[in-house]
């Protein structure tokens, strides 16, 4: 590994931005990120080079990732977006509290910025923490036009640290986004290459038995789902990157044993889930999505793209320690390295064993467990990978009942739903775009993410995370608006409510000044990390009273998962709503939310402003009317 | 430099008591005829743009036990969004012994996805070979069945006023992630005699293959195979009586490529 690193050094060409650079230079503390009030961000064609091998890229400043912004809360910023692509370009401040015509998406809050011209952004800077900004047109973003934002608070910062750096996952593709997404909606499993074959199935028959082999598989053939959808995108087209560096460029970053690192992660993936992790040290995460929470220690996190965490790390012995950031479906990493001296390096650890699709993540519950969360959990448990994985069989019992008696199952499933209340309902255009619509969803926030169940060591789950400060707003919600997430994998369709955004005729309208309670279903089997801009999300981890709920501006709904944020709807104007998977956006996952002034308009929130969550729960189907 | 961003435009809007409509909010900001033409881009961008397909299912050489080398293409092509799409299919077998095509039909077809796995297909079909001439209103569905087959059939009526069908099916097993095996099998079905091209009524001939592909990329797979065909019912008789061979078996070789 030593000469990976020397490699690594070697191609830290100019396209990096001194952060990202490799050893001694990227510390920020010897270093000058932008910083001020005003700033010029040229974005232009340009080149990318990545374990020694090239690529184009669309870059800001000629750097990949875009130049760190570092701002102080209170301030008014300046930014001067200059377009020398010969397409129409745009930034969206990820995150971001701001007069939506400052939002940056074109055909929702401006019309773009043209070729050749200047667009000046221009807004308050209101909020401290971690954020990011990266293109909203097409699929530039994943050509590189992403960058990470530091806000400095304005008063005294409650996370302690001796040094900090920037963590910035992406992935990249030497095929070109537009061509991958292409290929996709012509055949949508063109990059999984971890399908089970007929040898898994020999394999499987003599460790579980013939029977429950060819029932398993005879299950999801006739649901014509295949149980290794994990990722639609793979390490078979991408690469995947921190900081702009493959794992053989091994991007570093010093310390001095003993001291506190703050580590800002932000997943400015296209398309990655990631699980993250170091394999022998502890992270105590003290920030979620921009947003202070109580400290909390895990060995690992999972998170989807457009989702940032702030981490302590005490790296104490004078040794390297490898950051292994996998993805989701197991078929890559991206790999950083945090060391006491330039050039030291510690093992890599093998990338574990696919997960693969379970009942739950159908949102088909198993009624005749009687909703024990004991028994969810077994549920929940993986399959076997393919060959070789031994797990207990105990734990595939539920598969089991599902593969024998499917039709009966579902039917229980529905009298009973997952907490005992009416079955899920589906109030919206079904078609060739929805498949399998779950039909009994459960809230999955304490579960830590697909193939996490048996880490061996904690995982942050969302029930984890509690708001530093207390929620600024207490009010119940005065109405509920579900909105589904839906798909047909085969035909590669995304979609909320079954209606891709070409076909979209109204938007989700919200009143200023109402409290919404939006409950999520996801009817997919993949989880979607969804974002609305302009306001953020209070996470319904627990109902009533918690003054301390978490605050994201972008959430992943797990498969077969139904859950709730209340979103105070304080921002009047457009804002996109969408999957921040990319190409799933881009297939039309994607909604525009209005929030329109208060005083044209009946608040909501004023009326029902003191109705209990109970009797609202009544009116839970309202919301599923476009 | 052009800057765009105009508050005061925003401000005189609203004081001029415009009433703030639901996604074109940002018109208050922004000269409305841009906002028109960038929510548009948007709206066809995200779930509304249409591709060109391109795929030859089966592309190959065939070296039959009758001694006879044919050339065959199985080609399809879309152009289209996720629902609606036209369809161009064309098969054709080209005798090299004749130097000749034995079999060239084209089919265009206007094609609608009407359930999660399912598109029906509507259009017309033109035979070159044989008999040239010929032309059909063709009705079918294309897609996949539970437990993953994949499945085009459908029904031709010729300007003759003959109703005939044809059912092909496929399915691939995964020997590997890139190994994979696929057997296929085609049905074809007349209502009527059809003296001039061979044809009893009836369900009238089979074919069936076995094709091991390996997929280089997923785009560009080379195969080998087998194709055994044979001719029954009234079909038969009429080919038994005129002294030809009522089963054929071939090695088969060739390229399956799409883009």
């Amino acid at each position: 590994m030593g000469s990976a690193a020397a490699l690594g050094g070697a191609a830290a060409s100019g396209l990096l931005p001194a952060w990202a650079q490799s050893n001694g230079a990227a510390n920020l503390g010897g270093l000058r990120p932008l910083s001020g009030q005003a700033f010029d961000l040229t974005i232009g064609q340009s080149g990318v080079r990545i374990d020694g091998r090239q690529g184009p890229a669309i870059t800001i400043n000629g750097q990949l990732p875009a130049p760190l912004l570092r701002w102080r809360e209170g301030d008014e910023v300046v930014l001067r977006v200059h377009n020398t692509l010969d397409e129409d370009t745009s930034i969206h401040w990820h995150g971001l509290i701001l007069p939506f015509q400052m939002d940056g998406v074109p055909g929702v809050t401006f019309p773009g910025i043209r070729p050749g011209e200047t667009f000046e952004y221009r807004f308050p800077v209101r909020q401290a923490g971690t954020y990011w900004y990266h293109s909203h047109s097409g699929l530039q973003e994943q050509l590189g036009h992403y960058g990470p934002i530091v806000i400095d608070p304005a008063g005294t910062d409650p996370v302690g640290y001796d040094r900090e750096y920037v963590v910035v996952l992406s992935d990249y593709t030497f095929e070109g986004p537009y061509r991958v997404f292409d290929r996709l909606m012509k055949s949508s499993d063109t990059y999984n290459f971890q399908q089970r074959t007929v040898p898994d199935f020999f394999a499987d028959a003599s460790e579980q038995g013939l029977g429950r082999a060819l029932r398993d598989r005879l299950m999801w053939g006739r649901m014509r789902m295949n149980p290794t959808d994990i990722s639609d995108v793979t390490a078979a087209t991408l690469d995947y990157l921190v900081n702009g560096h493959g794992p053989a460029d091994n991007w570093t970053g010093l310390f001095n044993p003993g001291e506190r690192v703050r580590l800002r992660f932000i997943n400015a993936s296209a398309m990655t889930i990631f699980n993250v992790r170091f394999p022998d040290l502890p992270m105590t995460v003290v920030q979620a999505d921009g947003l202070n929470v109580q400290p909390v220690e895990v060995g690992e996190f999972q998170f989807g793209p457009a989702e940032t965490y702030d981490v302590i790390v005490e790296p104490d012995a004078d040794r390297a320690f490898t950051l292994m950031c996998e993805s989701i479906d197991r078929s890559g990493f991206a790999r950083a390295t945090l060391a006491p001296r330039p050039g030291m390096t510690a093992p890599v650890p093998p990338l574990r064993p696919r997960p693969t699709l379970t009942m739950r993540d159908m949102g088909m519950d198993h009624g005749t467990m009687g909703g024990d969360a004991m028994d969810h959990d077994a549920m929940a448990a993986p399959m076997p990978a393919g060959g070789g994985m031994d797990h207990g069989s105990a734990d595939h019992g539920a598969m089991d009942h599902g593969a024998m008696d499917h039709g009966t199952m579902n039917h229980d499933a529905m009298r009973r739903g997952a907490t005992g209340m009416a079955p899920q309902r589906h109030d919206h255009p079904a078609g060739p775009g929805v498949v399998n619509p779950a039909e009994a969803p459960v809230s999955r926030l304490g579960e830590p993410g697909a193939g996490l169940e048996d880490a061996g060591h904690k995982v942050l789950v969302y029930t984890d995370l509690k708001s530093l400060e207390p929620n600024p707003d207490m009010r119940p919600p005065g109405r509920e608006v579900e909105v589904h997430l839906t798909s047909n994998m085969e035909r590669y369709m995304w979609s909320f409510d079954g209606v891709r955004f070409s076909e979209v005729v109204d938007p989700i309208v919200f009143h200023e000044g109402e409290r919404v309670r939006l409950t999520m279903v996801n009817d997919t089997m993949m989880p979607h990390p969804i974002h609305l801009h302009g306001m953020f999300f209070d996470v319904v981890t627990s109902e009533t009273g918690d003054r301390h709920k978490p605050r994201k501006h972008t959430i992943t709904v797990k498969p077969g998962e139904k859950l709730s944020v209340d979103i105070t709807a304080d921002a009047v104007g457009d804002w996109a709503f969408h999957c921040h998977l990319l190409y799933h956006m881009h297939a039309g996952m994607f909604q525009v939310v209005s929030v329109l002034p208060g005083d044209r308009h009946e608040s909501g929130a004023a009326h029902d402003a003191h109705a209990s969550m109970p009797a609202m729960a009544g009116h839970a189907r309202h919301g599923g009317d476009h | 430099m052009r800057v765009l961003f105009c508050p005061l435009a925003g401000v005189l809007a609203l004081a001029a008591g415009t009433t703030a409509a639901a996604q074109t909010q940002a018109d208050a900001y922004y000269p409305p005829e841009e906002m028109a033409e960038a929510r548009a881009a948007l709206r066809h961008a995200t779930g509304g743009a249409r591709r060109f397909y391109f795929r030859t299912d089966r592309l190959e050489l065939r070296d039959q036990r009758d001694d006879e080398q044919v050339l065959l293409w199985d080609v399809d092509a879309w152009y289209g969004g996720q629902v609606n799409r036209l369809w161009l299919k064309s098969e054709a077998e080209f005798s090299l012994e004749e130097d000749a095509f034995e079999e060239l039909e084209i089919q265009a077809l206007y094609s609608r996805a009407i359930s999660d796995y399912f598109d029906l297909q509507t259009g017309i079909r033109h035979d070159i070979e044989p008999d040239a001439g010929r032309t059909h209103a063709v009705l079918g569905i294309q897609g996949e069945t539970p437990y993953w087959f994949e499945i085009d059939a459908a029904l031709f009526l010729s300007d003759e006023g003959e109703l005939t069908a044809g059912l092909e099916t496929e399915y691939d097993f995964l020997l590997t992630q890139r190994l994979v095996l696929q057997p296929r099998a085609e049905l074809s079905w007349s209502a009527d005699e059809i003296p001039e091209l061979g044809i009893g009524s009836g369900l009238g001939s089979l074919e069936a293959g076995l094709r091991l592909r390996y997929e280089i990329r997923r785009q560009f797979a080379p195969y080998v195979g087998v194709e055994w065909s044979r001719k029954f019912g009234e079909t038969g008789d009429i080919a038994a009586a005129a002294g030809d061979r009522t089963d054929n078996t071939a090695l088969v070789a060739g390229l399956r490529i799409w883009f």
